[in-house]
């Protein structure tokens, strides 16, 4: 049963929010203990949420478009009260004074809230395997990865524990695991959800963003928590985006460019490719006139996001320091105590990417490393800019394999970076693009298409990925 | 050769305020030095006259309406503080040792 369906069901008086809510809390209890998806499952306050809703309905109101929709929430999203940690030990036990506004736009739809999930340590990874609470596994083969960072959140909704997750997505993070797992998983355009609440970690990058079973449910959700929010200095001024109303509309028309560089970067498989390949004849098949595109700068975007999120990370990470929440090792004095508190607390990506984007933006090394990413940012704008005269989309692969085993790339920190060769572009262009389910690997396991748009292009890259949706294998 | 010495990295994790061991010395070296490497590919573009992006979605001057609203409540702020004192967060000695 699809979000809208349940949503449909509950607002109609045909099926309780409590029924819902207890057949994902059973999935809860039958493979949570494997899957590690959830840090914090609120089976209680879960419960006294689904019964309002129920009493709502029976009072005859209308409790909104998720009405009983149990949700899973990325822990690096604030919930009031309730611990959020970012899956790291510098912020274990810390209860957030304000609710992130997606969390409360969800609330006021009536969706319920089941728990939080893992992630990678501060969204640092692509494989959940960064967790200061260990790793979660994949739904469909417990032995390989989620994919990461929202890999808790992506697995909840893949194994049926919760029926809408959300992620966050700074280099990848909601897609590729989204493709790992066989869901839905979209970005928006930069600006378009508000990040208030949103622990940082590469500020200019961070975008929050849906994980669904399927694709009119990552539009519903989009309209729910997208929309400008004064409490985000970045949040685009403008209204909630309207995607229901032109969902169906077909491809018929549209011309859609399949990124050259991406099918042929490094690493890509060719079952990967395959089905790739077989996404771009069902688009042609449903009437969009499709071609090669150009997006050359494309190459350079792991380059560029190396440097500039964590030159980013290592100034918003500053924050945790021992003095006004989470983790504290007493020292002698003040700087000691910082130290103490931060090597304590932190893991060892984290750190990685502390120290690489302080030596990034550090004297003499500033202009070589930082001041370039940031130029090669605007190539690789300038490219998508030309690519999107041409075409009204673009497609890719989301990621170069399906699901790899766990502990395979933990050694090597450059081959975990390469897995996110598709989905940089996005983030660094400030674009949206999502994912969409589409068939399976030779390993059996789900591969993902990548469908981008240029700003504020929602409306149309959800009209290709239903058009993906209904003719995946 | 090697775009980062383990003195760099020493320096850096000092700025950063964390410790490492001389093992973790060594190995961060390595993984920070084949993540710099990589960097490499950039070097050869000419970029001079390309401006340089801070961020994706052009805004400016955003600013809020000069009136008063409720902010964070100030018992449930210092509640998730390591030490309080008198309403305010209470650290060591930032000069000198603790008595």
């Amino acid at each position: 049963m699809s979000a809208r369906e349940i949503a449909a069901a509950v607002r109609a008086g045909e099926r309780p929010a409590r029924e819902v809510l207890e057949e994902h809390l059973a999935v809860v209890d039958a493979r949570d203990g494997e899957l590690h998806a959830f840090n914090l499952v609120l089976a209680d306050e879960a419960r006294a949420a689904a019964d309002v809703i129920d009493d709502r309905v029976a009072a005859g109101e209308d409790p909104g478009p998720l009405a009983g929709v149990p949700v899973a929430l990325k822990d690096n999203l604030c919930t009031r009260g309730v611990a959020t940690t970012c899956s790291s030990k510098i912020l274990e036990g810390w209860q957030p004074p304000y609710d992130a506004t997606v969390v409360a736009r969800l609330a006021e739809a009536g969706a319920v809230l089941v728990g939080k999930t893992n992630l990678d340590e501060f969204a640092m990874g692509s494989s959940t395997e960064n967790s200061a609470f260990g790793p979660t596994r994949n739904p469909h083969d417990p032995t390989k990865v989620p994919g990461g960072s929202s890999g808790g959140s992506t697995a909840a909704v893949a194994a049926g524990m919760a029926s809408v997750g959300l992620g966050s997505d700074t280099g990848g993070s909601i897609r590729q695991p989204a493709a790992l797992c066989g869901v839905v998983g979209m970005k928006p355009t930069y600006g378009r959800v508000s990040r208030y609440g949103l622990v940082a970690f590469a500020s200019s990058l961070d975008q929050i963003g849906p994980i669904t079973t399927t694709v009119a449910d990552a539009a519903t959700v989009f309209e729910v928590i997208g929309g400008h929010d004064p409490l985000d200095s970045t949040s685009i001024p403008r209204p909630s985006p309207e995607i229901m109303a032109t969902l169906g509309d077909g491809v018929a028309g549209l011309r859609i460019g399949v990124i050259d560089e991406l099918m042929g970067a490094e690493g890509m498989a060719p079952d990967v490719l395959a089905r790739t390949l077989e996404a771009v004849a069902a688009l042609e098949a449903a009437g969009a006139t499709v071609g090669e595109a150009s997006v050359p700068a494309a190459v350079y975007g792991i380059t560029a996001y190396y440097l500039v999120a964590p030159a980013e990370a290592s100034s918003n990470l500053a924050r945790y320091d021992g003095v006004r929440y989470g983790l504290r090792v007493d020292a002698a004095n003040t700087a000691d105590m910082n130290e103490a508190s931060r090597t304590a607390g932190f893991g060892d990506e984290v750190k990685r990417r502390i120290m690489l984007g302080t030596y990034a933006l550090s004297a003499g090394y500033y202009d070589a490393y930082y001041g370039k990413a940031q130029k090669v940012r605007t190539l690789l704008i300038r490219d998508f800019e030309k690519a999107y005269e041409e075409f009204d989309l673009l497609l890719s692969p989301t990621t170069p394999t399906t699901a790899f085993p766990i502990g395979e790339k933990t050694a090597d920190p450059l081959t975990m970076y390469l897995n996110d060769v598709c989905t940089i572009p996005s983030n660094l262009a400030g674009h949206p693009s999502m994912s969409v389910p589409f068939g399976t690997g030779d390993d059996g396991l789900p591969v993902g298409v990548q469908v981008l748009a240029p700003s504020l292009g929602e409306d149309t890259m959800f009209r290709a990925a239903a058009v993906l949706e209904g003719a995946a294998p | 050769m090697p775009r980062i010495s383990p003195e760099d990295v020493a320096h850096v994790a000092r700025l950063a305020r964390l410790h490492l061991s001389d093992e973790e010395l060594t190995t961060f070296t390595g993984q920070l030095d084949a993540v710099l490497g990589h960097a490499a590919d950039v070097e050869a573009l000419d970029l001079d006259d390309v401006a340089p992006t801070s961020h994706p979605y052009p805004l400016t001057n955003v600013l809020r309406d000069d009136v008063v609203a409720p902010s964070l409540d100030r018992a449930e702020v210092l509640a998730q503080a390591p030490e309080v004192e008198d309403h305010q967060f209470k650290v060591p000695p930032v000069l000198g040792e603790a008595p």
